[in-house]
């Protein structure tokens, strides 16, 4: 792994972060075999409270997969996830729930549910935790579809809305129980550059507005580079890069080059 | 000879896997019904979707089930002068075999293919890893409105088709056959017992089970996009309809044991 300043590869167990501030979520070599394709080969990482991590790479190189594991959706083959302290490896599905409370996720594609409408999806979490005040609930609904900048879209179905309006609803419905961490699998992926620089500054808005810890999983680079404090680099199942976006950008490692400058051949031709 | 039983393990223990799926999702579902709080609404959509807007398949199933077996009965037992048995013999069918068998065969055609699709499709589309991602656990909210709903819906709809059968049933032997309404009635109810109609309505139950949990187990395990979600379906459909007749078979022969032929 390249931490920053640029470094050799360090060895497993070996600390991720240079300073001493708490974790929000630790990643301890994490593995993780799909059938005979080894996905996650041992990936060490920390994201600390409050910052906003984009974790980049080649499509299909397990970012997703490895942003599964941090909600428990998937279960790793070894390895720890440690959220605020709590190892979720080996919890029982109900017993995420707690977890599941404190982290957000905004899927690829928006997951709404499609048999109700924006404002159903959006309330959701409420009315699941209790909430049956209608007004009450409406009024989240409201506010939480002006931060998404969707005003008046409360009735409409999701098959009405566009790729960008499912996922601005579906990151309404990630945050309106005020998590402490949200995590974006691939927030922009194909939407058009405006409608993804939107999507850019309002997880931007999030951050600064609510203080909320993000992780961005992204191919993206212009997304990469607009919104996370610290980049990581996940190449063949390890995080092979660790920094901010400078030094992502001063990296001279043939790699990153060639992530970078989207070359598909090692740097040659 | 290990050829022969290699290729006889795969089957056999996906089969032992399928089975165990099966019956740890009916343990997970119980012990919600006992300990999770039932989501009324839903289930009394399930209730809405299973029970009323089955309505019209099942009178139909019901009707010309009664009425053809009604018919054919008649054209047997007229050659031997004991065309007034019909009633009889029509009831008990009714509520003994064919009213719970092709009831539940038309509810696994039309509401196990409806469940098993929506689940299905909820799982390719991520709508399942949703609802986990939003702490609500996918058998309380998926599963345990429509095992309920079912455990509600299906002996109400047996015992409809019964109903329907055995109206369908006299019209046809008084109208169209000229057997004698008095005979026919009175034949009728001093054969067809409780012990028939308990008989009936049980296996309604088992079936409703049988059906839900089939179906909902497909969802729940679809994987490949659209084409999954067809594939699901159709083994969800054929599953239950397999399932039912095999147990209608031993439910008889365990019903018989409670209530010996002959008996009564």
């Amino acid at each position: 792994m390249i931490e920053a300043p640029p470094s050799p590869k360090t060895s497993p167990g070996s600390p991720l972060v240079s300073d001493n501030s708490s974790p929000m979520i630790a990643v301890r070599s994490l593995q993780k075999k799909i059938g005979q394709q080894e996905i996650l080969r041992g990936v060490d990482l920390q994201i600390r409270s409050g910052e906003t991590l984009a974790i980049i790479g080649r499509s299909g190189g397990g970012k997703s997969v490895l942003l599964k594991h941090m909600v428990g959706l998937m279960e790793p083959d070894s390895g720890e996830i440690w959220i605020q302290g709590q190892n979720i490896i080996g919890l029982k599905e109900r017993q995420l729930g707690a977890i599941r409370k404190k982290v957000g996720i905004l899927f690829q594609g928006g997951a709404l549910f499609d048999s109700m409408t924006v404002e159903d999806n959006i309330a959701f979490p409420l009315r699941e935790a209790g909430e049956r005040d209608r007004k009450a609930l409406r009024s989240k609904v409201s506010e939480m579809l002006e931060v998404m900048e969707m005003e008046g879209q409360e009735d409409k179905m999701p098959e009405s809305l566009s790729g960008g309006m499912k996922k601005r609803v579906g990151l309404a419905r990630a945050i309106i129980r005020r998590p402490s961490c949200v995590l974006y699998d691939e927030p922009t992926a194909g939407l058009d550059p405006v409608v993804a620089d939107s999507i850019n500054r309002l997880i931007r808005r999030l951050q600064q507005r609510f203080g909320m810890t993000s992780v961005v999983v992204t191919h993206d680079m212009k997304s990469a580079f607009d919104v996370a404090d610290r980049i990581a680099y996940l190449h063949e199942g390890r995080i092979y890069f660790n920094g901010t976006a400078n030094q992502l950008q001063q990296s001279s490692d043939p790699l990153i080059q060639d992530f970078l400058l989207g070359r598909s051949n090692g740097g040659g031709a | 000879m290990v050829r022969f039983f290699s290729a006889l393990g795969a089957p056999l223990i996906a089969f032992v896997q399928y089975l165990g799926e099966l019956v740890l999702l009916a343990a997970d579902t119980f012990r919600s019904v006992f300990t999770h709080k039932l989501r009324w609404k839903l289930f009394l959509n399930q209730v809405v979707e299973i029970g009323l807007l089955s309505q019209l398949v099942v009178i139909i199933t019901g009707a010309f089930t009664g009425a053809v077996f009604s018919a054919q009965t008649f054209f047997q037992f007229n050659k031997l002068g004991m065309g007034s048995a019909v009633g009889a013999v029509v009831s008990v069918s009714l509520c003994r075999e064919l009213a719970p068998v092709l009831t539940a065969l038309m509810v696994a055609g039309r509401v196990g293919a409806a469940m098993s699709a929506e689940i299905g499709t909820m799982k390719v589309t991520e709508q399942i890893d949703a609802l986990r991602a939003l702490a609500v656990y996918p058998v309380d909210y998926l599963v345990v409105p429509r095992v309920l709903a079912m455990m509600v819906s299906m002996p109400l709809l047996v015992a409809e088709c019964i109903a329907v059968g055995i109206a369908a049933g006299y019209l046809v032997a008084i109208f169209m056959l000229d057997i004698n309404g008095t005979y026919y009635m009175a034949n009728m109810v001093r054969w067809t017992r409780s012990r028939d109609i308990i008989m009936g309505l049980s296996k309604a139950f088992c079936f409703g089970i049988l059906i839900v949990f089939i179906s909902c187990q497909k969802g729940l395990a679809t994987r490949e996009g659209a084409v999954g979600v067809g594939r699901a379906t159709t083994e969800a459909v054929v599953n239950a309809s397999l399932a039912v007749l095999i147990c209608n078979f031993f439910l008889t022969m365990m019903f018989n044991i409670i209530y010996p032929a002959g008996y009564q």
